[in-house]
């Protein structure tokens, strides 16, 4: 059984949130930094449903929002270059570089293709040797193990039209970030749950415990949320700095070790900056030696990129969750997911695109 | 059929010259069939007319010439409508793209409250598709006219170069008569009228997408395609004063709904328990990171009915074969502010905006 | 990023030296790498993220939480 219709039946939720209003006794800021949480979130409308007194902020947790113009430009130049196969997860074909987006390069003749695994990306490199086959790699944790285990596939059938663009991050440096803030308001986290079933959630006793800050690892069906958010508050209203696992069925404290060696065995760790935050030191991943013939970075001349963010987009507040989408005077207007201004409205997960798609105007 | 001659005579080129002697039997469509000569008429003999019958049509003009039939319940209005037909691939279970171009154009003809009774289908073929595949497709829409009770009667073919045209496109055009007394369109929602769907959501998107093979999933979910106008005039029997009627194809359920939201300024609010889809497409769209609201439908329509006649409306959709998973997914409501919105009343209880589809559906991980 | 959905193991197989599977979610029928779980066998569920299969569903945790909620609700009392 997958469970999935127990874990949406609303009488269950129902009665959890009934739960949640009962233990709440006062204000706290709870943040998930989770572009699927975000959407989920929005999608079953519970921010109505929770006490006022429970203010949820969405942190930068959409890998697609936070992965670097920089880079971004660098993907469509390169796809821009003959006997280039450029593959994609399909979040990214929509993300506006500073002149154009994928989609764009794919009107104007260059090949562009959308894939659901990288294992179809490694397929196109078998069927086209005569083409570089450039792919994509961004993600979190929980898409980590996938790419990763591209490169090793691809070293060891000898595919060297195969190279990846990566742009990896990982939650733990990004909460520590957040949490060092002088100005920072949350005061519990929903821990992601896939990338927990991933890497474990370890790494988050130690955060909780420094910045007095409870967590729960959290699901993605509207039960989880609620249970989710549930124990947080508890773990608040009780004082203590716990990290609460309330996703047993997907989640282990040691995480998936299969998976982790295989990013270990690809990745090391580097400074990473995100989108609209900044560098956040040890926050992401690169190809290590082992592996950096199959860095397109390294691989493709793209000459001087010129990058250029919009001066008027506040992401970074917004992924630090010190302001909301509707704060921002080009939210609706001038920014909107069709062009979008800057990180968070890029991705349907990105908050203000999520603000724009479930809320525009209800508050 | 049109008997102009394809190819510029003012250059010579040797590359389109169509073949002088007659050769009666081709496995590929090629160049030669486009030129309006002796094998044009020997594809349009052996390939249209042996599955398209009107009478019109043997006659061999460039035209028809009708007589349209009384309309017994006065003359009323012509719906007309025409749309052009692309998909990939061009057949794909439950259907393909022949039988798609005339379930489309009916139904639109059909979504006035109009008896659709005329089609004209104009093919471009791209060189060096096999004869076969064509005589499917032309068999399929011949097959799908006398379901929908419409008779093609004109029609146009040209061959495109090789590469220029994806294997095969079709146009189709429809008329109808619109019987005095009916006033459907997106205009005339109003605040309370019930809002059903023909049916499951997103069948057709699903089976198209499973078919192309590109996204590494498999379903036995088939294309919904199919004419609309006899529901709908078991519909119209049972609910006379029905508003709006619309098929939700390209951008599904949220994009249409919006549409009419927009056309008839009102607010709509949907239950999200109501909605009707298979479980197959649920599973397909949970995985891909699609919403069944956004997938497209060919063969279902959303019908706004007055409360009062909207329980005959729905008993009137199920009891036909095409409209057995019918439900009332929600209603109209008076418009809150100046821009007219989708809700829906999420399976927890909380709302949320259903926006139109925007830019292309793409697959995600986030 | 997240978007991982429960799905029943039907098949495994080796392609290009790939460890491969049939996964079904309700009736349809996906192509997912087990690399990152090989441990899993037939009959296993899986949670799918980007075709691969990123960790195996633990069915009795899934009960677990299930009975102890539907404890909790029929006492109707709070253990905070």
């Amino acid at each position: 059984m997958t469970f999935s219709e127990s874990y949406r039946d609303p009488e269950l939720v129902t009665k959890t949130i009934q739960r949640i209003h009962k233990v709440t006794t006062q204000s706290w800021v709870i943040m998930e930094i989770c572009g699927g949480q975000t959407h989920a979130l929005m999608q079953h409308g519970f921010d109505e449903l929770l006490p006022h007194a429970i203010e949820l902020v969405h942190g930068p947790g959409c890998p697609v929002c936070v992965t670097p113009l920089e880079l971004i430009d660098k993907g469509i130049a390169i796809a821009q270059q003959p006997d280039v196969i450029f593959t994609s997860y399909g979040d990214m074909l929509r993300v506006p570089g500073s002149e154009k987006d994928l989609f764009s390069v794919r009107a104007a003749g260059g090949k562009v293709k959308v894939v659901y695994s990288p294992i179809e990306a490694l397929q196109i490199a078998r069927n086209n040797p005569d083409k570089q086959v450039v792919f994509f790699a961004i993600g979190f944790e929980t898409t980590a193990p996938a790419n990763a285990l591209s490169v090793i596939k691809a070293k060891e059938l000898n595919l060297h039209n195969y190279s990846m663009l990566v742009s990896q991050v990982r939650v733990p440096p990004a909460i520590r970030a957040i949490l060092s803030d002088p100005n920072n308001r949350v005061q519990g986290f929903l821990a992601a749950g896939h990338v927990c079933s991933v890497m474990g959630y370890h790494e988050y006793i130690p955060l909780a415990q420094k910045f007095h800050v409870p967590m729960a690892v959290t699901g993605f069906e509207p039960l989880d949320l609620a249970l989710g958010i549930l124990e947080t508050v508890r773990a608040l209203e009780k004082g203590t700095s716990e990290v609460v696992n309330a996703y047993p069925r997907g989640v282990i404290q040691d995480g998936n070790r299969s998976a982790q060696d295989i990013i270990t065995q690809v990745y090391e760790s580097c400074d990473q900056k995100w989108r609209g935050i900044g560098t956040i030191p040890d926050s992401g991943w690169k190809l290590n030696t082992g592996y950096a013939d199959f860095d397109a970075e390294n691989r493709f001349d793209v000459g001087k990129i010129h990058t250029r963010e919009s001066e008027i987009c506040i992401s970074g507040l917004i992924l630090q969750g010190r302001k909301k989408p509707f704060e921002c005077p080009a939210f609706g207007t001038l920014c909107t997911p069709e062009n979008p201004l800057g990180a968070t409205m890029v991705s349907s997960e990105g908050t203000c695109a999520a603000y724009y798609r479930y809320h525009r105007g209800k508050k | 059929m049109d008997r102009h001659i394809q190819n510029d005579q003012s250059q010579v080129s040797f590359e389109n010259a169509s073949c002088p002697l007659p050769l009666h039997h081709h496995d590929h469509i090629v160049i030669g069939h486009g030129s309006g000569g002796r094998m044009t008429n020997e594809l349009i003999k052996q390939v249209f007319l042996a599955h398209f019958k009107d009478p019109q049509l043997l006659l061999g003009n460039d035209f028809a010439s009708l007589l349209p039939p009384e309309c017994k319940q006065g003359m009323g209005r012509l719906s007309v409508s025409t749309d052009a037909h692309i998909v990939k691939p061009l057949f794909f279970p439950g259907g393909n793209i022949g039988k798609l171009s005339v379930s489309g154009t009916v139904n639109d003809v059909a979504m006035a409250g109009a008896i659709p009774l005329y089609l004209t289908a104009s093919f471009i073929i791209e060189e060096g598709l096999s004869m076969q595949m064509l005589e499917k497709v032309v068999a399929s829409m011949a097959e799908t006219a006398t379901q929908a009770d419409i008779t093609i009667i004109a029609g146009d073919t040209k061959v495109a170069e090789k590469g220029s045209v994806d294997q095969l496109f079709i146009s189709t055009t429809g008329i109808g008569w619109i019987p005095e007394g009916r006033m459907i369109n997106g205009q005339s929602a109003q605040d309370g009228d019930s809002i059903i769907l023909s049916g499951t959501m997103g069948d057709h998107g699903i089976a198209v997408l499973a078919e192309r093979g590109e996204l590494g999933f498999s379903t036995t979910i088939e294309s919904d395609v199919a004419p609309l106008n006899n529901m709908i005039e078991t519909l119209l029997l049972a609910a006379p004063h029905t508003h709006v009627l619309r098929d939700p194809t390209r951008g599904g359920v949220a994009t249409t709904l919006n549409e009419i939201a927009q056309q008839s300024r009102v607010n709509i609010l949907l239950q999200e328990s109501a909605l009707p889809v298979k479980k197959q497409v649920q599973a397909a769209c949970e995985m891909l990171g699609f919403d069944p609201l956004y997938i497209a439908n060919e063969g279902k329509l959303l019908a706004f009915v007055p409360e009062a006649e909207s329980v005959a409306a729905l008993e009137a959709i199920r009891s036909h074969p095409l409209g057995n998973d019918a439900a009332i997914i929600g209603k109209v409501v008076p418009l809150e502010g100046e821009i007219p919105r989708v809700l829906m009343k999420t399976l927890i209880g909380g709302t949320r905006i259903i926006d139109t589809l925007s830019g292309e559906l793409l697959p995600r991980i986030c | 990023m997240c978007l991982g959905v429960p799905g029943k193991i039907i098949k495994i197989y080796d392609e290009n030296s790939i460890r491969m599977s049939d996964v079904d979610f309700n009736g349809v029928t996906m192509r997912v790498c087990l690399e990152t779980t090989p441990q899993a066998k037939v009959g296993d569920y899986v949670i799918v993220h980007a075709g691969f299969a990123i960790n195996l569903l633990e069915e009795n945790e899934a009960l677990e939480t299930l009975a102890m909620l539907d404890e909790i609700n029929k006492l109707g009392e709070e253990q905070e």
